[in-house]
């Protein structure tokens, strides 16, 4: 199995998992490897490091899709059948076109433009930057202009936080927990009942913000807006679950991010969301089968045999095999935490890619673990055996 | 007050906790405050789930992990006083609502929470005194974050007991006698980047400076250029031997000790980039070679904070 049959007549593939892992690389290198076979893939990253984002030709923020320039491939070697298109996700811009749209006229869409509320939650609340790139899959992928769509998530610090995000928007939106206290009237919102004008007296004693006049305004401006806005949640919700989409996680083998992976791969199936499979990332391949005994009291003499005739042989040889030994312990500490995931998800569905020496931030980086990616099963472990150093 | 802050996966927590071990060896009480939940504390110390509660997990070492929606509570009922209002305000859930909907609400109450542990008349019952609080703060991508929230609180309320109690806690978290915000790195492109952004950004909105930045997980760095061209010819030449069993041990010795030191050479040039980028030096944290972060790791890593900051801590 690898990346190529995991996509197989897939249109969406979303990259998911904790922070540091090696996620922006992933779905790029997926991107790359796909549009390289001939597909036409687009892919949607957040924040990329810049010497990646120089090597695909990404500049700023546009939140518009470009081709990344064919030359760049064949300069680095990589033979490029299909079409490789890059965009930078811009989270605000997104919600403000969706709120240009979806606005009745140009006096509701600046008065929410503009409105506190409405800036806090386009910008930080839990869920929107989640919200905003499905949001903008959606779109392109309504446009059917693309065979496939990458997306890069933004780092989360729980897994529900994309899972749910449409939901937590449309409830947001409809302000259904605020509908008991507030109704839009002509004036302004008038209190039900005597508690709810107690409330938010206390309330604006205690925050010394106007609170109410900023939520009514919002909500009366979105009064006209919040069907749309709810019809279109849930059908990005939808397209999260439709077969043609797959979730990839991907991950370290250290302890915390494959438990946070294990949990997100949990919430997946809960939540019945197609699932592709585990990327683990940055694994120091064990050379040594552990099967063969390591006696570094043998290993040390030998050593100092092979590298006879030098100068300071002896302490050479006494560092190599203490870099060896805490090599070694990384390798099986990699193998357990892998073991602990393939056992708990008792599914064939974990694409391993080595710790390589240099990290990976140009396009020959992103072809070096498509040779992994890529790989069926026989062939990555044959790869991994004899991994060049 | 310290702060430790940096992207997710370069070792923070770790680093809190190892900040916190120091401080307690030198005699000080300390309490480390998780702010997303994550129990990290307690798997270190190996100790159940410490949550809202200021926990003892080591002598003279306390852990305590904020969950906002309490803090909120806990900081309403001071604020109230008439209990029929507050529970007015809970049953209805809409103070839930309301958090979620008030510029940085959430965010406020959390670093609210962390100064009242740090003041020395404690006005939650059966808090006690601490000389240093250790908040193991949220992953930032960029930005200042949650330590910016008193000070966009402070312009945004125009009255009222939260704006006095903003300014209060601004002063305190920008008084460099009493609050110093450290910041946690590993030797690779993105967190140096972070990093170096991170400082730019307190500076200009805050006026802050990075008081201490640790570069973590840096290799032992083993081997020299030379040495380095002498492994890998003779492992062309371990390469054309056959392969019993030792040869094999062989070959992957030499291999791991090329990557050391390939690894070790590109952190030297992080290294470089973000002292240069910083213009300061920086204290460098080895990387550590345990199958998990333990309570060893985190021992080790006290060991060597200590040796690096000596007095300054």
């Amino acid at each position: 199995m690898n990346v190529g049959d995991l996509l197989e007549g897939k249109q969406i593939c979303i990259c998911a998992g904790s922070g540091g892992v090696g996620k922006t690389t992933t779905a790029a290198a997926v991107a790359m490897g796909m549009a390289s076979r001939g597909k036409k893939v687009a892919v949607l990253t957040i924040d990329p490091a810049k010497r990646l984002a120089n090597s695909l030709g990404l500049s700023e923020l546009g939140n518009e899709e470009t081709l990344v320039e064919p030359k760049r491939f064949a300069e680095a070697g990589v033979e490029m059948h299909g079409e490789l298109w890059a965009m930078m996700l811009d989270a605000k811009r997104t919600f403000d076109d969706l709120v240009e749209r979806h606005a009745p006229d140009e006096q509701t869409r600046d008065r929410i433009l503009q409105n506190r509320i409405y800036k806090e939650i386009s910008n930080a609340m839990a869920g929107s930057q989640e919200y905003m790139a499905m949001e903008k899959v959606y779109e392109l992928h309504q446009e059917a202009r693309y065979d496939l769509l990458v997306l890069d998530t933004p780092p989360t610090r729980h897994a529900l936080d994309f899972i749910e995000a449409p939901e937590r928007m449309t409830r947001f939106i409809e302000g259904k927990s605020l509908q008991f206290f507030l109704r839009p009237g002509r004036f302004g919102v008038k209190m039900l009942g005597r508690s709810g004008g107690i409330l938010f007296s206390a309330l604006k004693r205690i925050t010394g913000i106007d609170l109410l006049q900023d939520l009514s305004e919002f909500f009366q401006s979105f009064a006209d807006m919040a069907e749309g806005f709810s019809e279109r949640a849930q059908r990005v919700k939808e397209l999260l679950g439709d077969r043609r989409t797959t979730f990839m996680l991907v991950t370290a083998p250290e302890r915390d991010p494959i438990d946070e992976a294990f949990y997100f791969w949990r919430r997946l199936k809960e939540a019945k969301l197609p699932f592709g499979g585990f990327v683990i990332n940055k694994v120091h391949p064990d050379y040594v089968k552990s099967a063969v005994d390591i006696d570094t009291d043998r290993l040390v003499p030998e050593l100092e045999r092979s590298l006879d005739g030098t100068a300071g042989a002896a302490d050479l040889a006494g560092r190599v095999a203490e870099n060896f030994q805490n090599y070694e312990l990384l390798a099986e500490r990699d193998r357990q935490n892998m073991e602990l995931l393939t056992e708990r998800v008792s599914e064939d569905c974990v694409l391993e890619v080595p710790y390589f020496d240099e990290d990976v931030h140009d396009i020959g980086g992103l072809a070096l673990v498509n040779r992994y990616l890529f790989a069926d099963a026989a062939e990555r472990q044959e790869l991994l055996e004899q991994a060049t150093v | 007050m310290i702060f430790v802050t940096g992207k997710g996966g370069v070792g923070k927590s770790t680093i809190a906790a190892a900040l916190g071990v120091a401080a307690a060896r030198e005699g000080k009480r300390a309490i480390i405050c998780e702010v997303a939940q994550q129990e990290r504390m307690s798997r270190f110390f190996e100790r159940q789930g410490v949550g809202y509660h200021e926990t003892e997990i080591a002598p003279n070492l306390f852990a305590f992990s904020i969950d906002p929606q309490r803090a909120l509570e806990e900081y309403l009922l001071m604020q109230i006083k008439i209990k029929p209002v507050y529970d007015l305000m809970f049953k209805n859930r809409v103070f839930t609502y309301f958090a979620a909907a008030t510029p940085g609400m959430r965010e406020l109450v959390t670093v609210g929470k962390v100064w009242e542990l740090a003041q020395l008349d404690r006005k939650v019952k059966s808090g006690s005194k601490y000389d240093v609080v250790i908040v193991d703060a949220p992953a930032t991508g960029h930005g200042v974050g949650i330590l910016k929230t008193p000070k966009t609180f402070s312009d945004i309320a125009r009255v009222g007991p939260i704006k006095r109690q903003a300014e209060t806690i601004f002063k305190f978290i920008t008084d460099p006698k009493l609050t110093s915000v450290c910041a946690v790195a590993w030797p690779e492109e993105m967190p140096v980047n972070e990093t170096i952004d991170l400082q730019k950004s307190l500076k200009r909105e805050l006026g802050l400076n990075l008081d201490e930045v640790f570069l973590n997980g840096i290799y032992p760095d083993l081997f020299d250029d030379d040495e380095a061209q002498l492994l890998s010819d003779r492992l062309a030449h371990e390469a054309s031997t056959n392969g019993a069993e030792a040869a094999v041990v062989r070959r992957a010795a030499l291999r791991a000790a090329l990557s050391e030191y390939r690894r070790s050479r590109s952190q030297r040039e992080q290294l470089e980039r973000l002292e240069e980028g910083l213009r300061k030096d920086v204290a460098e944290l080895p990387f550590v070679f345990r199958p998990q972060l333990d309570m060893g790791a985190v021992e080790l890593l006290a060991d060597r904070i200590e040796d690096q900051l000596g007095a300054k801590l």
